[in-house]
């Protein structure tokens, strides 16, 4: 990353208007905002809706393209699109996942994924886009394998949290989940090449990790560093072997590389990391801090320091923050305040 | 539903007299009043208790004392003892003192709850849900839950709500 050691500010370049209740997730398409396709994004809310906003190419202002309702019955807790761009899926508080199916411009309910014995509150797709991952409160993890014509099969059950899970993430590169829990640990599973999946990793209080409810979690572009934010008032940052996780040569462990305490007073819902390594988090102190590898740093190896606190970034809990994946430094957050606000970061030069 | 109390026979108090608050000087005829302590206070003293026909302050479930409130800072936390170590009606009680205050409070304000420490068996694990808003929203919208809350909130007849 281009290291700028000066300050940097954070502009609000929209505030996006619309749901009737708090926004609890943002999810950017990752087919959309280059080669002429106009940035799109959805967000999703305790009104039991999902809506998609895309931003006007010569205007660079946004508005909202559709309101996904009618489908779910409770608080649409997490959205994700898939990589193609082309699906969006939903979790819910009514236990199911819905997946939408992009068609001209309208979004139509082409699935409805039902297993979780209650409330759903994370969705995420691998990278190849042939896999879905779900968990909720139930403290189960789902993995569903993407079949032609929109059609899900549940390929695995995964039991093991003792708690709630907050959120699952597939790695960037390899097919290999990760889910976060209220039981404060985060777990990582594979698969044996016999599609027999299973928890090869535990990261609890006792590695180095949380001591409350790790809320979320993020990888760096290489995928061989991970942050996770909690309860507990930290960011953690973990490491692992890239060589060996690339070798395929048996599985490569993560370990604790540092946490990032003292900068958060109220939990921290939301992390996530920019393709050129700046971390942002979102809090319940309404809040969005920014943090980077220090280069200064001491024999133990880097550290982070935070560059910037926008401490009134909403009016309420800031619930998600997601980096644009385009080739600039845009942000979206979600907060309690029914808001979605579009962002950029700014160097400021002399 | 439980058949049997668990506390069949709570103590008692007397209610706090209720201090009246003097008008406003001309002086500060528009500024707005800072939240204090008894303003918190006033707004959960009269809360019912769910199992017994009494409130929450002639319970000495809570008490104005233990109502920490930081206007300037929009912070509150309100602490709050169970009648009995392993009252299971902990949680409805925190979940009540959470929507009334909810209801009740400026957007800006940030709420704690939580229970008196060494006076509940679980407390750790009560505390842990009613500070968790994704629980407590997956909560309040069970209906049967939110009937059992607002049952708790009605005011009693000739009180004021």
């Amino acid at each position: 990353m281009e290291s700028h050691d000066g300050e940097w500010s954070l502009k609000e370049l929209q505030k996006l208007e619309g749901h009737a209740d708090r926004v609890w997730s943002v999810a950017w398409n990752p087919a959309t905002g280059a080669a002429g396709v106009p940035a799109m994004l959805a967000s999703c809310s305790g009104d039991k809706t999902v809506r998609v906003w895309e931003q006007n190419p010569s205007s660079s202002s946004w508005s909202c393209k559709a309101v996904l309702d009618e489908t779910h019955t409770r608080t649409v807790r997490s959205c994700a699109w898939s990589p193609s761009g082309k699906l969006l899926a939903t979790g819910s508080f009514d236990a199911t996942t819905a997946i939408w199916e992009n068609v001209g411009g309208d979004f139509e309910c082409v699935s409805t994924l039902e297993g979780h014995e209650n409330e759903v509150k994370s969705v995420c797709w691998n990278a190849s886009g042939s896999l879905l991952a779900t968990c909720g409160r139930d403290r189960s993890v789902w993995i569903w394998e993407v079949l032609p014509g929109n059609e899900f099969e549940c390929a695995s059950v995964l039991q093991g949290h003792t708690q709630d899970v907050k959120m699952v993430q597939w790695h960037p590169t390899m097919d290999i989940l990760f889910s976060c829990s209220y039981d404060n640990t985060i777990k990582i599973w594979a698969e044996d090449g016999d599609d027999d999946w299973h928890c090869v990793q535990t990261i609890s209080e006792a590695n180095g990790g949380h001591t409350s409810t790790v809320w979320a979690l993020s990888f760096n572009t290489a995928g061989d560093k991970m942050v996770t934010c909690s309860d507990d008032l930290t960011i953690k940052i973990w490491e692992t072997d890239s060589r060996k996780m690339m070798s395929g040569d048996g599985y490569a462990p993560w370990s604790h590389l540092c946490t990032l305490s003292g900068y958060h007073d109220r939990t921290i819902f939301s992390v996530h990391w920019s393709r050129e390594g700046i971390i942002a988090t979102g809090a319940a102190d309404d809040a969005i801090r920014f943090f980077v590898e220090s280069k200064d740093g001491s024999v133990d190896g880097p550290s982070h320091k935070m560059i910037l606190r926008n401490e009134k970034a909403h009016d309420m809990d800031v619930n998600s923050v997601r980096w644009s994946p385009g080739e600039n430094r845009f942000l979206a957050s979600a907060s309690d305040d029914g808001m979605v606000k579009i962002w950029e970061l700014v160097p400021v030069i002399g | 539903m439980v058949s049997e109390l668990i506390n069949a026979n709570p103590v008692v108090y007397e209610k706090k007299e209720r201090r009246v608050r003097s008008a406003p000087s001309r002086a500060d005829e528009y500024a707005v009043e800072a939240i204090d302590q008894l303003e918190i206070f006033d707004h959960l003293r009269d809360i019912k208790d769910p199992e017994h026909p009494y409130s929450l302050e002639e319970l000495k479930v809570i008490t104005e004392d233990a109502i920490e409130v930081d206007d300037s800072n929009s912070y509150v936390r309100v602490t709050f003892t169970p009648t009995v170590e392993h009252c299971s009606m902990a949680t409805i009680i925190g979940l009540c003192l959470r929507v009334k205050l909810m209801r009740s409070l400026p957007s800006r304000y940030k709420v704690d709850i939580r229970i008196a420490p060494g006076s509940h068996a679980t407390e750790a694990a009560v505390n842990k849900q009613l500070n968790d808003k994704e629980r407590v929203a997956a909560a309040l919208e069970n209906p049967n839950l939110v009937d059992m809350v607002d049952e708790c909130l009605a005011p009693t007849n000739g009180l004021a709500g």
